[in-house]
């Protein structure tokens, strides 16, 4: 019998949801916690579980295709690849260690700490959802739905000016979407040309040639919406706001699993349905990601907020990942799949440390801190090796990927990589100047008696700090199953591989 | 495709020999080559990890994973020593690091004479080292700590040089990196400290860009980046690309070994305990870029431009260093302004070709001798001066501290190039080699020397000789033994060290790696050269004595010196030159670009949202309330309505 | 016979409809006259259907007339309500719904 193993993914934290939307619960009680962290490690053992039954050959695999609305060829149509098999596992992972780390943000919130915790398993499902919708509009239906939980824990949860925020992020967003259904409808129209009707199935869709021209408009449509949800610049202004305002927690869910729809969506649907458009729309956004990089390095650099901070660092690496993907090579395309999952571990442990931090001192300015090494020597620790992390050192996941992103910028042109590189120094400045900052120097007069990181705290990093490590050392495992969803991406693109300019027959010769 | 173990001679563009790195499997020795990066590395975690419950041993935990990688390091010796020459290069495939089309890196260890030599630098002195922080670092209440950092250090310098491709020197290669910083940053509570660490690993990211760079343009050329596979194919490219390639990974050298234009961090790098100053900045991880350059010697065979660049950096750096060592008050400083100084013979010397490297090598080895040895001694000096570290308030120590005085003078010996000791032997060879190949290099490498015998001499009176200068209250005392047995082991090798040169056993055993050099006359008989350096370096000493030994010196630093003087104390300008052109401008620019993103990008959005509002504001008030102005409203609408259709209809 | 006094008709007595609840304040007026229109445009259709000979034009005319009937229903409820609030059957001073 097939099971419907991805349904009942992206099904199980719904359920769970609904059950707590559902059930009676006194306020302060901590059963819709329990109950919201049972369905988040149910649906990470099956996450794993998949992941562990997951052939490496490559391949779309646990599918599922069910009709869905005739009229426009839309399928229920569900399966991962490899790219999207790190994607779903990137928020089985994070949803549990999310929640435990904000165990008690969302008490005060608008809607309780049930509300809080229904919306990130909604928020959960949906995500799982979109990485493995193999069909154009089941996966819109889904972009747009993630807009409705992340709108509600911005709105509900956070700072002062956090309804303002998640106005700005949802009008962006709704943008991006609303650009991306001209696209969407666009496809319908094409496909309805051809002989087998309307369809939106990728697999059917990639075969497709839509012309020139439309190809282009409907790349450009695409893009368009994914850029704003990567985010690139020009269009990255609505993530500082909401990071700001927001909880440390739904920052991690946006910034790790959301914004990566954008550059997962960039390798899906830019790249697989329209190569041409692709090829010819590479040297534009290779420079806007080389301007992405530095400006958002430079940006954190300036910043004296710690989450402002961490978004435009988020910025900076996003560049990275959209590099990786445009620059069109096995290298960069590997490194850009492998930099969302690592760049996913890296930001959430800097959030959700900076997330303790300023939960004890009150205060998200980097000016107000001080010292607190002296003081809390864990939370500093820990915030090294997540911030070291983010500025890629060797041995932590980020490194592997970041590389290979560089060297694939330099098969593809020198300049690129020679633009790009920069970034690490400035990384170097911005993570480093704010350790120093913060916690460094003689104590300041806030941070005295800071209580270092519970048993919670260190349980909730302790995951997301062993899995950077371990995947600085070993991302075998993780490049397995990317390395032939980028092989096949570079097949529906019709690209290969430079030779390198010397080879061993030369040395014959 | 050479598929026997053996040293395979390919034809270089200069007419020499090329050797490439070919290793065999490394068989039995796997385990000790293991062995050594894991015990230090496992001693970092537990330490790491463990927290306060491993306080009471820490320190005991730390030296023992070193002593236990030294022996280790001595195994793995004497096991080559006993092979021919063509079978010393041994290799180990750990695991498959990362692997993307054509490209695929193992995590690989790769022993050969080279690196052996470097093993037995860091895990020997860095167990000396070891010992002695126990003693230094004893009233410090984060010492598990310390030693959790020096494990981690030792740890990744093993895998800087024991790696097999370039990407795992990259690994250990930042991994110094990071323990320099956490060690420099050691007493974090001084923000002097905290900066000086971030000032050290920013700049050395610099550098790192030539090492990334590098690492791309290496594998777009060879589509590998192994040194094994790239040795053998580097006589096929073009010189052009080897040329980048030689200065991409020279610069990533400038950061590490900081050498100009990178080597402002340095001399604020002394601000980290002593012990770190010697171990990190001072014995091993700063001479990395030179193992970089000798390591990558079938890339800068083929590029006598990127050599000769090589050269002038070295030379221009071992004239700075020397410059801001004679300027200097602080005893670290001056010593860091030499260790600048003599990693610049040393990058003069790889840079002078197959002649060069393995001089380059032994002068860095002998170096890691004297130059620990007289970093301990000032930290012995410090540790009986209650941490002042300012000479004009030393003096005649040597009475007080008899063994740090002698010891001290065994380095100082050695430094200078007194005939016989240590460093006589290897900094001769490379101002003879210079000359030999660069007249004008060799000359300043010359003069260095002289330099070198001023500032050293101008230490050495400062603080063991003249009158006591020292500040109220202060008893200077010798060290524990803990710390003076390392002390007496070091001054020990800065004498023999030169010992290694005999029948000329070092160039023989590094001739696998570095190549065998022709044979090249000098300009001047090797004799006379010596006996001109010895002169030069005579001068140097007396004009120290002359100017120093024989005054009064002030408690205080004279404020009107000369111009020069001024230079060296504000270590070349380097910082102000920074400052001006890059840090300045650079807040000025973030500034600038924060009122961009707020004011233009995203005031582009927000502006169009606002307008959308005013807009709006003004639309509605439309709606009035008055339920007959609707009515008005609707009927011009269906009058509307029907105009188009008439219009339409018509049209 | 021909239809066009009944259109004629109609269109006056739609037009006194139409100026009447845009010059009128009193509710009760207004309402009368959209009454009037909505006969008026009864009158209409059922011209026509008599002119084209079919009954399509009739079962609108009856359409309008329930709802018209539904209408007085709810909007004499409305005025009644308006009136015994405010003291006063004007339309005019019932704008609070505005903006």
């Amino acid at each position: 019998m097939n099971v419907p193993w991805l349904t009942l993914l992206l099904l199980l934290p719904i359920i769970g949801s609904l059950v707590l939307t559902i059930m009676p619960a006194r306020p302060g009680s901590a059963l819709p916690k329990q109950i919201a962290i049972a369905f988040s490690v149910l649906t990470l053992a099956l996450g794993v579980a998949l992941a562990v039954g997951y052939d490496a050959g490559g391949g779309y695999q646990f599918t599922e295709n069910t009709t869905w609305i005739k009229l426009f060829g839309a399928h229920y149509s569900l399966g991962v690849d490899g790219m999207g098999l790190t994607l779903v596992l990137l928020t089985v992972i994070l949803t549990p260690v999310v929640m435990v780390a904000s165990w008690n943000d969302g008490d005060t919130g608008r809607w309780g700490a049930k509300g809080f915790f229904a919306w990130i398993l909604a928020l959960e499902g949906l995500s799982v959802g979109v990485f493995a919708a193999t069909d154009v509009f089941l996966f819109y239906v889904f972009f747009e739905a993630t807009l409705i939980p992340v709108y509600f824990l911005v709105a509900g949860y956070g700072g002062p000016n956090r309804v303002r925020a998640a106005v700005k992020f949802l009008l962006f967003s709704l943008a991006g979407g609303l650009v991306m259904l001209a696209s969407v409808i666009g496809l319908y129209v094409e496909s309805a040309k051809t002989s087998g009707g309307p369809t939106y199935l990728i697999s059917e869709l990639a075969d497709l040639d839509f012309g020139t021209s439309v190809g282009r408009w409907m790349f450009v449509g695409f893009f368009i919406a994914f850029a704003i949800k990567a985010p690139m610049f020009p269009v990255h202004t609505w993530l500082p706001d909401t990071t700001e305002s927001a909880t440390p927690g739904t920052s991690v869910l946006l910034v790790s699993v959301l914004d990566k729809i954008g550059t997962f969506g960039m390798i899906r649907f830019c790249l697989e349905l329209f190569p041409e458009a692709s090829r010819w729309a590479t040297p534009a956004i290779v420079v806007l990601a080389i301007i992405s990089i530095l400006y958002g390095a430079i940006m954190a650099i300036g910043s004296n907020n710690i989450p402002r901070l961490i978004a435009y660092t988020s910025v900076s690496h996003f560049g990275f990942i959209v590099l990786g993907i445009f620059v069109m090579n096995s290298q960069g395309l590997s490194g850009a799949n492998l930099y969302m999952f690592n760049h996913g571990l890296s930001t959430a442990a800097l959030f959700l440390i900076t997330g303790f931090m300023i939960s004890r001192r009150g205060s998200a300015l980097i000016s107000d801190y001080g010292g607190v090494e002296k003081v809390a020597p864990v939370l500093a620790g820990l915030f090294l090796v997540a911030g070291l992390s983010s500025l890629s050192l060797p041995g932590l996941a980020p490194f592997v990927s970041e590389l290979l992103v560089i060297v694939g910028a330099f098969v593809y042109t020198p300049w690129a990589a020679a633009f790009a590189v920069p970034a690490t120094v400035l990384a170097a400045i911005y993570i480093l100047w704010m350790y120093q900052r913060t916690m460094t120097g003689p104590v300041r007069e806030g941070v005295i008696g800071m209580r270092d990181l519970n048993v919670r705290e260190v349980s909730a990093l302790a995951p997301l700090l062993l899995l950077i490590i371990v995947l600085g050392f070993f991302p075998k495992p993780l490049l397995d199953v990317i390395n032939p969803s980028v092989e096949h991406t570079m097949s529906e693109v019709g690209l290969s591989d430079p030779q390198p300019n010397v080879t061993e027959a030369e040395v014959a010769k | 495709m050479i598929s026997t173990a053996t040293t395979v001679l390919t034809e270089a563009a200069h007419g020499g020999h090329v050797p490439v790195v070919d290793p065999g499997s490394a068989g039995s020795l796997a385990l000790p080559l293991v062995l050594v990066i894991a015990l230090p590395a496992l001693g970092a975690t537990v330490l790491l990890l463990g927290g306060r419950r491993t306080d009471r041993f820490g320190h005991l935990l730390g030296t023992a994973t070193v002593a236990g990688s030294f022996i280790c390091s001595l195994v793995l010796f004497f096991a080559i020593l006993g092979r021919d020459a063509a079978h010393r290069q041994v290799s180990l495939d750990l695991w498959t690091w990362f692997s993307s089309g054509r490209w695929t890196v193992e995590l690989g260890l790769l022993y050969d004479p080279l690196s052996a030599l470097f093993l037995l630098l860091i895990t020997g002195v860095g167990s000396l080292i070891h010992v002695y922080s126990i003693g230094y670092m004893a009233h410090d209440e984060r010492r598990r700590r310390f030693f959790a950092y020096l494990n981690l250090f030792v740890a990744a310098m093993l895998m800087l040089v024991l790696a097999s491709d370039y990407v795992g020197v990259f690994l250990g290669w930042e991994g110094v990196g990071l323990a320099s910083y956490l060690l420099i940053g050691f007493w974090q509570y001084k923000p002097s400290a905290a900066a000086a660490a971030k000032k050290a690993f920013v700049i050395n990211r610099v550098g790192d860009i030539g090492l990334a760079l590098g690492i791309g343009l290496i594998f777009t050329t060879f589509g590998t980046t192994s040194f094994s596979k790239v040795s053998q194919l580097t006589s096929a490219a073009s010189a052009g690309v080897m040329t980048a390639i030689g200065l991409l990974l020279l610069l990533a050298a400038c950061g590490k070994s900081a050498q100009f234009p990178l080597q402002t961090w340095l001399l604020d790098a002394m601000e980290g305990p002593t012990p770190v100053s010697a171990l990190i900045h001072a014995a091993t991880m700063v001479t990395a870029g030179v193992y970089l350059i000798v390591r990558s010697q079938f890339i800068f065979e083929y590029t006598a431009d990127a050599r000769l660049a090589v050269s002038i950096i070295g030379t221009i750096t071992l004239l700075m260093g020397a410059w801001i060592g004679c300027a200097k008050d602080d005893i670290k400083k001056v010593l860091a302004g030499s260790t600048m100084s003599q990693i610049g013979y040393m990058v003069l010397a790889s840079g002078l070709g197959v002649a060069g490297y393995a001089f380059a090598i032994f002068h860095l080895l002998t170096h890691g001798f004297f130059k620990a040895n007289m970093f301990l001694g000032a930290g012995s000096v410090m540790h009986g001066m209650d941490d002042d570290v300012n000479m004009r308030h030393y003096g005649a120590l040597r009475k007080a501290m008899p063994v740090t005085f002698l010891t001290f003078t065994m380095g100082y010996l050695a430094i200078i190039g007194f005939p016989g000791f240590a460093g006589f032997w290897s900094k001769d060879k490379i101002i003879e080699t210079a000359l030999a190949q660069n007249p004008a290099l060799g000359i300043c490498a010359l003069i260095g020397a002289g330099v070198t015998g001023f500032y050293m001499t101008r230490l050495m009176l400062l603080t063991f000789f003249t009158e006591k200068r020292w500040e109220p209250g202060v008893h200077p005392h010798e060290s524990p033994k803990v710390m003076t047995v390392p002390l007496i082991v070091l001054a020990a090798l800065s004498v023999l060290g030169g010992l290694l040169l005999l029948n000329d056993w070092i160039v023989t055993f590094l001739a696998p790696v570095t190549g065998a050099a022709p044979h090249e006359e000098p300009p001047l008989p090797a004799i006379v050269i010596s006996l001109l350096a010895v002169l030069v370096v005579a001068v140097g000493v007396a004009l120290a004595w002359f100017l120093i030994g024989k005054r009064d010196v002030p408690r205080e630093a004279p404020a009107k010196v000369s111009v020069f003087t001024a230079a060296g104390r504000n270590d070349l300008y380097g910082d102000a030159f920074n400052d001006l052109v890059i840090v300045e401008p650079g807040k000025s620019f973030t500034g600038g670009l924060a009122t961009f993103d707020r004011s233009t990008v995203d005031g582009g959005f927000t502006g169009t949202a606002s307008a959308l509002a005013g807009l709006s504001g003004r639309l509605r008030l439309a709606q009035n309330g008055f339920v007959r102005s609707y009515a008005l409203s609707l009927l011009a609408g269906a009058a509307l309505v029907l105009l188009a259709l008439v219009v339409v209809n018509l049209g | 016979m021909s239809p066009t006094p009944f259109v004629v008709l109609s269109a006056i007595l739609f037009t006194i409809g139409a100026v009447g609840v845009l010059t009128r304040r009193n509710a009760i007026v207004v309402f009368m006259c959209v009454e009037l229109m909505l006969n008026a445009s009864n009158l209409a259709l059922i011209t026509f259907a008599r002119a084209n000979g079919n009954l399509e034009g009739q079962i609108a005319a009856f359409f309008v007339m329930v709802v018209a009937a539904a209408e007085v229903v709810v909007g004499l409820a409305i005025i009644m309500t308006i009136f015994r609030t405010r003291r006063s059957a004007s339309v005019d001073d019932a704008s609070l719904l505005k903006y």
